[in-house]
């Protein structure tokens, strides 16, 4: 059993104009995703601004209501959980967001922010919490005399170990990384996705790491799935999808980050997307990226294609939502130009 | 190369505040050729931004003031130019794109009536000559129906049309000299391959030297060919594009370098962070800055800073660590073994 198994995922937010606030649209920020988190593994969620990946994260924790889809955690659907048994619940899911300027409340001392959960669920006595919130800070690299000051005292990198210790705090078993990295500096970043690791080693965390940065999301995870327009178009072993993409715009992302390396970014191709992402108040219908897409066929109007395997040198856990996939087989790369046999429209489509 | 068309000597641009005095730039020096595009990498506040708002003499006084240093354009002292003088230079010598589209743009404007202004300006032709040329800009940068998104607002362009209209401003009187701050940060990064993929077709069109500041080495190793490394306000390194990466000299570059996942490792290994915290501007060592976070630190970094070092041709390094012991250093550094060739 995986420890977290999302499907069907929906999220839609209304869009109210006039002065009746009648509903006049939706935006489609999360549109039947899928996938599941096994227990120790990181699955990254990586796309574009407005791909729906930090509304993916915040709709698993039911930090925002999920529009519809099931969410199910070591077997308990998260869905049906009444709001005390999602209290609970919480002590193992735990989120660290992106902005540690906005996440951590000006006005808290740290031992206060780090030590809030413990309060919250009544966990040990005052001095045991105290205890545990010394151990906390210096878990992430800081130590127990940080403990009285306020967040305006220390430095980005520093807040972000902050929240890391509120997250760590009520030994979760599953920890959302909404954007863990990407307000910090290039050295700052790199010490927090080295103690993320060391983290997980240490308590056998679960996480699911968001962020837009490719080389990032590679680098701190184990499957990586690609997102645009609120799906998921692809998903894989991270190391895969960086040598079998198969997604066209998967392609695309990969060939737009560029490589610290003068050499190897000379002999780069780069796949150049026309235009911008259409907006989510209104997809493309059929396929999300068929308007962008070099690909794009009739068929890529009609629906949206379900998540498939294309097997061969990529194996059977390597997923694509395409008609016209790359193909791996024996070192051969190719696209057909018939549709694929194994790509469906998807049923939520 | 060609011509040059900027030498920057000893610049140092302090702000004087009541917390104390920030050394935000302190004794840098660089040159800038014709068709040449110079990479200013550094993280924040290490004064990359503080020295190309000094080049354009955009520094707020007060606080802020060039305190030393000759930045000359051609032939011209850009420091000794009067006010009238210097406004004829900004956009039509130098022109630069800011790091946010979204913020650099006026909202209650066209974003015709921005590009236009400069045309005005600088050239004097009439509105509607100006307005035509806008229209035939903003198509060179790759907006389509440059016609009719010239008399829309900049609320109604996506963060990356706003990028390429802040371009086509900047390139609109055919400056000698196009700094880019940041240009992509703030976009996607499919959208951040279109706007430099437009930075490089405009360099070679109009033959101009480009400086990138930027925190990001992929971008540099993209279309930099010489890289200048700034820490705490001071050039610790500078060098060719291949030699930066594959000869780098100074500890903190090889920080950078270590800190950074690459997208083609084929084996993960773990990166390796530079420690600490970045130095607080008003309280600088009177040394190197680097000190502190340093892990080959000597007692004389703390007091002194180090003289220029040539290790190579146009490659200079501020360290005091010698250079038979910098190379052994480096050497046993797991990271740097993935960029030698």
């Amino acid at each position: 059993m995986s420890l977290l198994e999302v499907s069907g995922l929906k999220k839609y937010f209304p869009i109210r104009t006039g002065i009746l606030k009648r509903t006049t649209g939706q935006v489609y920020a999360v549109d039947g995703v899928g996938f599941s988190v096994e227990k120790g593994e990181t699955l990254g969620l990586v796309g574009e601004s407005g791909c729906g990946k930090s509304t993916t994260g915040r709709a698993v924790l039911r930090l925002i209501a999920p529009t519809a889809g099931t969410i199910t955690f070591e077997g308990t659907d998260i869905m049906a959980a009444s709001r005390s048994e999602m209290q609970r619940l919480r002590r193992d899911m735990q989120i660290i967001f992106q902005d540690p300027y906005a996440s951590l409340n000006p006005r808290m001392r740290v031992r206060d922010i780090v030590g809030e959960s413990l309060k919250i669920h009544d966990i040990g006595t005052e001095a045991e919490r105290k205890k545990r919130v010394f151990e906390l800070l210096e878990t992430v690299g800081l130590s127990a005399e940080h403990a009285e000051r306020y967040p305006h005292e220390f430095s980005g990198g520093q807040r972000q170990r902050i929240g890391i210790a509120r997250a760590l705090a009520l030994k979760p078993k599953l920890i959302i990384c909404d954007e863990p990295v990407s307000a910090l500096d290039v050295s700052i970043r790199a010490q927090v996705i080295n103690l993320l690791e060391d983290l997980q080693d240490e308590f056998d965390l679960t996480y699911v790491f968001i962020a837009h940065d490719l080389s990032v999301v590679k680098h701190a995870s184990d499957r990586v799935a690609v997102m645009y327009l609120g799906k998921i178009v692809e998903i894989s072993d991270s190391a895969l999808l960086y040598d079998y993409p198969q997604h066209p715009y998967s392609e695309a992302l990969l060939s737009a980050v560029p490589i610290p390396d003068p050499t190897t970014e000379r002999a780069r191709r780069r796949i150049i997307l026309e235009g911008d992402v259409p907006s989510p108040t209104n997809p493309p219908k059929g396929c999300v990226f068929h308007p962008r897409c070099p690909r794009a066929q009739e068929i890529c109007t009609t629906a949206m294609p379900a998540l498939s395997s294309t097997g061969g040198d990529a194996g059977e856990r390597h997923e694509v939502a395409c008609y016209f996939p790359a193909r791996f087989i024996g070192g051969e790369r190719s696209v057909a130009s018939e549709p694929f046999e194994g790509a469906t429209p998807s049923a939520s489509a | 190369m060609g011509e040059r068309l900027l030498t920057v000597d000893g610049l140092s641009t302090h702000f004087f505040t009541y917390a104390g005095v920030v050394k935000a730039v302190n004794g840098v020096s660089f040159t800038l050729d014709r068709k040449e595009t110079l990479g200013i990498v550094g993280e924040s506040g290490s004064g990359k931004t503080v020295a190309a708002l000094s080049l354009m003499r955009l520094i707020p006084d007060p606080p802020g003031k060039v305190v030393e240093g000759t930045l000359m354009l051609g032939d011209r002292d850009l420091r000794t130019l009067s006010d009238e003088e210097m406004r004829k230079v900004r956009g039509n010598d130098i022109a630069m794109v800011f790091q946010d589209p979204m913020t650099s743009l006026n909202p209650v404007l066209k974003v015709g009536d921005q590009i236009a202004e400069a045309i005005i300006l600088h050239q004097g032709r009439t509105k509607a000559e100006a307005w035509k040329m806008s229209a035939e800009l903003l198509n060179r940068v790759g907006i389509p129906d440059a016609d009719k998104r010239i008399s829309h607002y900049p609320f109604e362009f996506s963060g990356g049309m706003r990028q390429r209209a802040m371009i086509a401003m900047a390139i609109s009187c055919n400056p000698d000299i196009l700094i880019a701050d940041e240009p992509t940060t703030a976009l996607d990064v499919t959208i951040q391959a279109q706007i430099i993929e437009v930075i490089e077709e405009m360099q070679q069109r109009y033959e101009s030297g480009v400086i990138l500041i930027t925190h990001d080495l992929g971008v540099v190793a993209e279309i930099a060919d010489k890289v200048m490394v700034m820490y705490g306000g001071r050039t610790v390194e500078y060098a060719g594009i291949d030699e930066i990466f594959y000869n780098p000299h100074h500890p903190y570059t090889w920080g950078l370098l270590g800190s950074l996942p690459r997208l083609d490792e084929i084996e993960k290994t773990r990166l390796t962070p530079i420690k600490g915290q970045p130095p607080d501007l008003i309280a600088l060592p009177s040394g190197c800055p680097f000190v502190g976070r340093c892990a080959y630190e000597r007692t004389e970094c703390r007091d002194e800073w180090p003289a220029l070092e040539i290790v190579g041709p146009d490659h200079g390094v501020n360290c005091w660590i010698p250079e038979d012991q910098r190379r052994e250093f480096r050497a046993a550094l797991p990271h740097f073994q993935e960029y030698v060739r």
